[in-house]
């Protein structure tokens, strides 16, 4: 008898339990560390499903990133007076609220055990697919992302330059080309300070290894950026770097280099290989990861400048 | 129970409370924080979905797991926008609310 079973039981209770305890906690702070605690274990889910690649992403942005933003948020709307005194809703809303979310989740769950034995499938044809395009890949999550659905992958890319510009776009006029407000308001704490500097170079050390290994074992683009977009947070918290104007020179090239050598290499790939986002099966590997090291690139860029929000009017401006 | 039912009841499960909370949390985060549960909850019933799919031979069909990746990414560029706006109209009307009485602002008042 295994023990895994009682463990896949305990896990399941265990991300239930969190996610409860972040619906129902009184403090939005307290809320914001379970979701991120929430997050963390829903990744040793995704590994439980065989998708490491998955729990990567989930921990790193799903968890990690949204929770400095909505920290971070928390601070923010916290400088505000006026918060409004939460208005407890009355029961009987309760009441039929709980009906609903529960109806929902019941039928969400009929659905599950009453999926189809065997389960229809396109695994083999997109294995075949993934094979034939990202030929040189070890991690098929990667060949299909930059090659099988590579149109996906690279509008996505644009979604994220969009999401910038929509951000940037909430600031004031008066602000705009000036700099998002730092990320921490008052003077750091030393232990910050310390281990931002000693995290930084160990973190972007393993930020490109992962992005670096995503070719042949689970990681990427996607991986790696997150990393390197925390380590950036990690130094801006720390104040030893401020979030850059966002009319900065470098600023712009570094957003939408990704998708821009994405859409070019794409393009090229109706010349070289005779269709859009074909690679010659030679240098499908090589191609994949120069598009990827830039990917990487926009993406350590995009993150950060999300969670730093739109510029800021400034004194001295 | 197989894992993959487990974790799509799971998934089931943080639809319910993603949506109960929602729906009856007044602050503008909190609603915010929930909408992510419900968003987690879908992933997780679609990655199940996908580990039955792969039938014998694959360990993983590894399509959705990329869209699931990508979904991701693009629910925190979806909650990075809604942060953005709930920062900036808490700023214009003071209060840290979504009741539409409280932000309407006497027109010509403070233009900011």
């Amino acid at each position: 008898m295994s023990l895994l079973p009682y463990l896949d039981i305990g896990l399941a209770s265990l991300v239930i339990g969190v996610a409860f305890f972040t619906i129902t906690a009184r403090d939005l702070f307290a809320s914001v560390v379970g979701y991120v605690a929430y997050g963390l274990l829903l990744a040793f889910v995704w590994i439980r499903l065989y998708a490491p690649d998955v729990a990567l992403t989930e921990a790193a942005v799903g968890s990690g990133v949204t929770g400095v933003l909505l920290i971070t948020a928390g601070k923010r709307l916290g400088e505000l007076k006026n918060v409004a005194p939460d208005a407890e809703p009355e029961f009987t809303l309760k009441l039929l609220t709980g009906a609903l979310a529960a109806l929902i989740a019941g039928a969400l769950g009929a659905a599950i055990l009453a999926l189809p034995d065997p389960p229809p499938s396109l695994a083999p044809e997109a294995a075949a697919a993934a094979d034939g395009a990202g030929a040189g890949l070890g991690n098929p999550i990667t060949a299909v992302l930059m090659s099988y659905r590579s149109f996906d992958t690279m509008l996505e890319k644009m979604v994220l330059i969009l999401a910038v510009v929509g951000v940037w776009s909430v600031g004031t006029d008066k602000a705009w080309g000036g700099a998002p407000a730092p990320l921490r308001q008052p003077k750091p704490y030393a232990p910050m300070v310390f281990l931002a500097q000693i995290l930084t170079p160990v973190g972007v050390l393993i930020g490109v290894h992962i992005f670096w290994t995503g070719a042949n074992a689970p990681g990427g683009a996607f991986q790696g950026g997150a990393l390197l977009a925390a380590m950036w947070m990690v130094t801006m918290m720390a104040r030893l770097v401020e979030p850059p104007r966002i009319d900065a020179k470098w600023l712009r090239p570094a957003l939408v280099a990704g998708p821009a050598v994405f859409l070019v290499t794409g393009l090229a790939g109706e010349l070289m290989a005779g269709s859009f986002f074909a690679y010659p099966p030679s240098l499908a590997k090589p191609i994949i990861l120069f598009i990827e090291a830039f990917m990487l690139l926009s993406i350590a860029a995009a993150l950060p400048l999300l969670v730093a929000g739109p510029p800021i009017e400034r004194p001295d401006q | 129970m197989s894992p993959s039912v487990l974790a799509g009841l799971t998934g089931a499960t943080l639809v319910g409370l993603g949506l109960y909370g929602l729906i009856l949390h007044p602050h503008p985060l909190r609603k915010l924080l929930a909408f992510n549960l419900i968003g987690s909850g879908v992933f997780l019933v679609f990655g199940i979905v996908a580990r039955r799919g792969a039938t014998a031979g694959f360990r993983f069909d590894p399509i959705p797991q990329a869209m699931v990746i990508t979904g991701i990414v693009v629910a925190f560029a979806a909650s990075a926008i809604a942060v953005a706006l709930i920062l900036r109209l808490s700023a214009e009307s003071d209060h840290v609310t979504l009741k539409p009485d409280v932000w309407t602002r006497p027109p010509g008042g403070n233009t900011r």
